[in-house]
């Protein structure tokens, strides 16, 4: 690790990746989401709630927020609380499905400044993609991004999640966005919300993995989230901080405002308290238990042998918890196969403990949803 | 349709010691441990500012003729000045500082 990185490990003043999922409702029901989205919890925050949050971020210099769900665009105070953001001057990102880009809110929001979008897809065929995120879902995609373009917004992120079934269409993703004047964004498939029981069967192979790491090398335009930062123990690391942010530089605010340490965590393990709580998130962020023990340097473990740990970390601290492995086992999707290893021997010990979701706010099976066998896929 | 891909490229103006800069406009800077977190509104660049020091110059470039003065003036070494060249240049190349055009006669 850098110096740099050394300190931010440490703790910064505010987050610099901020994800707040405005709502657990939408429309669809993607086999890996990862916070098993589907129905409105009841406890969701109020606008006024909402804007209390903007008042303190902005207070604490948060340049902009990741804004997720759910399906942030159904909440029917989505545009009041973006402006609201907007003239605070918290930027917002905001990743959606599509579903409510219509060309009236595609020229809505192309007028707008500070405004990011980031749209799914997870393939680049119907084949590819509705399996994962749902029938007609491709063809809904492609009509939003449609609309953007039509509406001039100037540049819109077009976001995968890397899949054994779409990773090998990288470069039909790449043509795609630049058909678009896209942004192509990448990302890490994590055993995280529906996609702990879907992960197993759907993560890249290890083959796949390293022609990812070398593709991405060459596109350092291509943006991963710092995604991928446990394919750095391949050799040189790629573009981005390359270290586990949670709680460091990275938290989230759920629907009904309970803070967690990383989008991928749901979990009471990783629950730091709830924006409710007296102080607000700002408490949370500089004081809490929890993210005052991520911050602490991290035992090597398992992985103490091994001469990448300083390029890996380890990796995802998420990835593991929902595999079953210790926080100082090696990634599951270690480069050199120790995370593979570390699952059979748990395999072979009885089977491992995979936590669930703290919330599932999944719709239940026969109301307007289909389980997707994953033997299909 | 406008996309940054039909966007005429124009290079930022690469870093000149000798003019005068100043902290873009809508570049806002976070102090943190290591010194500051800055953020360019414009392009939605971050990058980070690794020493006090650092901060201080950045934030009082645009009181001084050159960059080259502003060094003197934030009391910062001569010996140290080849690594805080090569920060302005970086900054200069994300559009985080720019020359300040007030300089220039009419």
């Amino acid at each position: 690790m850098t110096a740099l990185t050394d300190q931010l490990a440490q703790g910064l003043n505010s987050p610099i990746c901020l994800t707040w999922e405005w709502t657990y409702a939408c429309d669809l029901q993607c086999v890996h989401c990862l916070s098993s989205s589907g129905r409105r919890d009841p406890r969701e925050l109020s606008t006024d709630e909402m804007k209390a949050i903007v008042d303190q971020l902005a207070e604490m210099q948060v340049f902009y927020v990741n804004i997720g769900g759910g399906e942030p665009m159904l909440r029917p105070d989505f545009f009041e609380i973006v402006e609201y953001c907007v003239e605070r001057g918290v930027g917002v990102k905001f990743s959606t499905n599509g579903g409510r880009i219509t060309a009236e809110n595609a020229r809505r929001l192309a007028a707008m400044d500070y405004v990011d979008i980031q749209i799914s897809l997870d393939g680049v065929d119907e084949e590819t993609n509705d399996v994962i995120r749902g029938e007609g879902t491709h063809a809904r995609v492609r009509q939003a991004m449609d609309h953007l373009r039509d509406a001039g917004y100037p540049q819109f992120k077009l976001s995968v999640v890397m899949t054994r079934q779409n990773i090998d269409q990288v470069d039909a993703y790449e043509a795609l966005a630049q058909e678009y004047g896209a942004e192509l964004r990448l990302t890490r498939f994590r055993p995280s919300g529906r996609g702990i029981d879907t992960w197993h069967e759907l993560h890249p192979t290890s083959e796949q993995q390293v022609h990812l790491y070398h593709w991405l090398l060459e596109r350092p335009h291509v943006l991963t989230g710092d995604s991928f930062f446990h394919l750095s123990a391949l050799g040189e690391p790629l573009p981005g901080l390359n270290l586990c942010g949670a709680g460091r530089v990275v938290c989230l605010i759920d629907p009904v405002g309970d803070v967690y340490a990383c989008p991928f965590v749901l979990h009471d393990e990783f629950q730091a308290g709830s924006v409710r709580d007296e102080g607000g998130f700002a408490a949370i962020w500089r004081s809490s238990e929890l993210f005052a023990s991520l911050r602490e340097p991290s035992s090597p473990g398992a992985c103490a042998s091994c001469g990448s740990f300083d390029a890996c970390g380890g990796g995802c601290m998420a990835a593991k918890f929902f595999t079953g492995l210790p926080f100082d086992a090696p990634d599951p999707e270690c480069v050199f196969g120790h995370g593979e290893t570390a699952l059979e021997a748990l395999e072979a010990g009885g089977g491992a403990v995979r936590p669930s979701v703290n919330a599932d706010h999944s719709k239940p099976i026969g109301v307007g949803r289909k389980r997707i066998p994953v033997t299909a896929l | 349709m406008s996309t940054a891909t039909d966007a005429p490229v124009t290079a930022p103006p690469a870093f000149d010691v000798e003019r005068r800069w100043r902290l873009h406009p809508r570049v806002a800077l976070r102090p943190e441990p290591f010194g500051a977190l800055a953020y360019h509104y414009g392009n939605r660049r971050l990058t980070f500012l690794r020493s006090p020091d650092l901060v201080a110059l950045v934030e009082h470039l645009a009181d001084q003729p050159s960059a080259r003065a502003a060094f003197d003036a934030a009391g910062i070494e001569a010996r140290r000045w080849p690594s805080f060249e090569k920060a302005l240049t970086s900054l200069a190349a994300g559009e985080f500082i720019v020359p300040d055009r007030s300089e220039e006669p009419s």
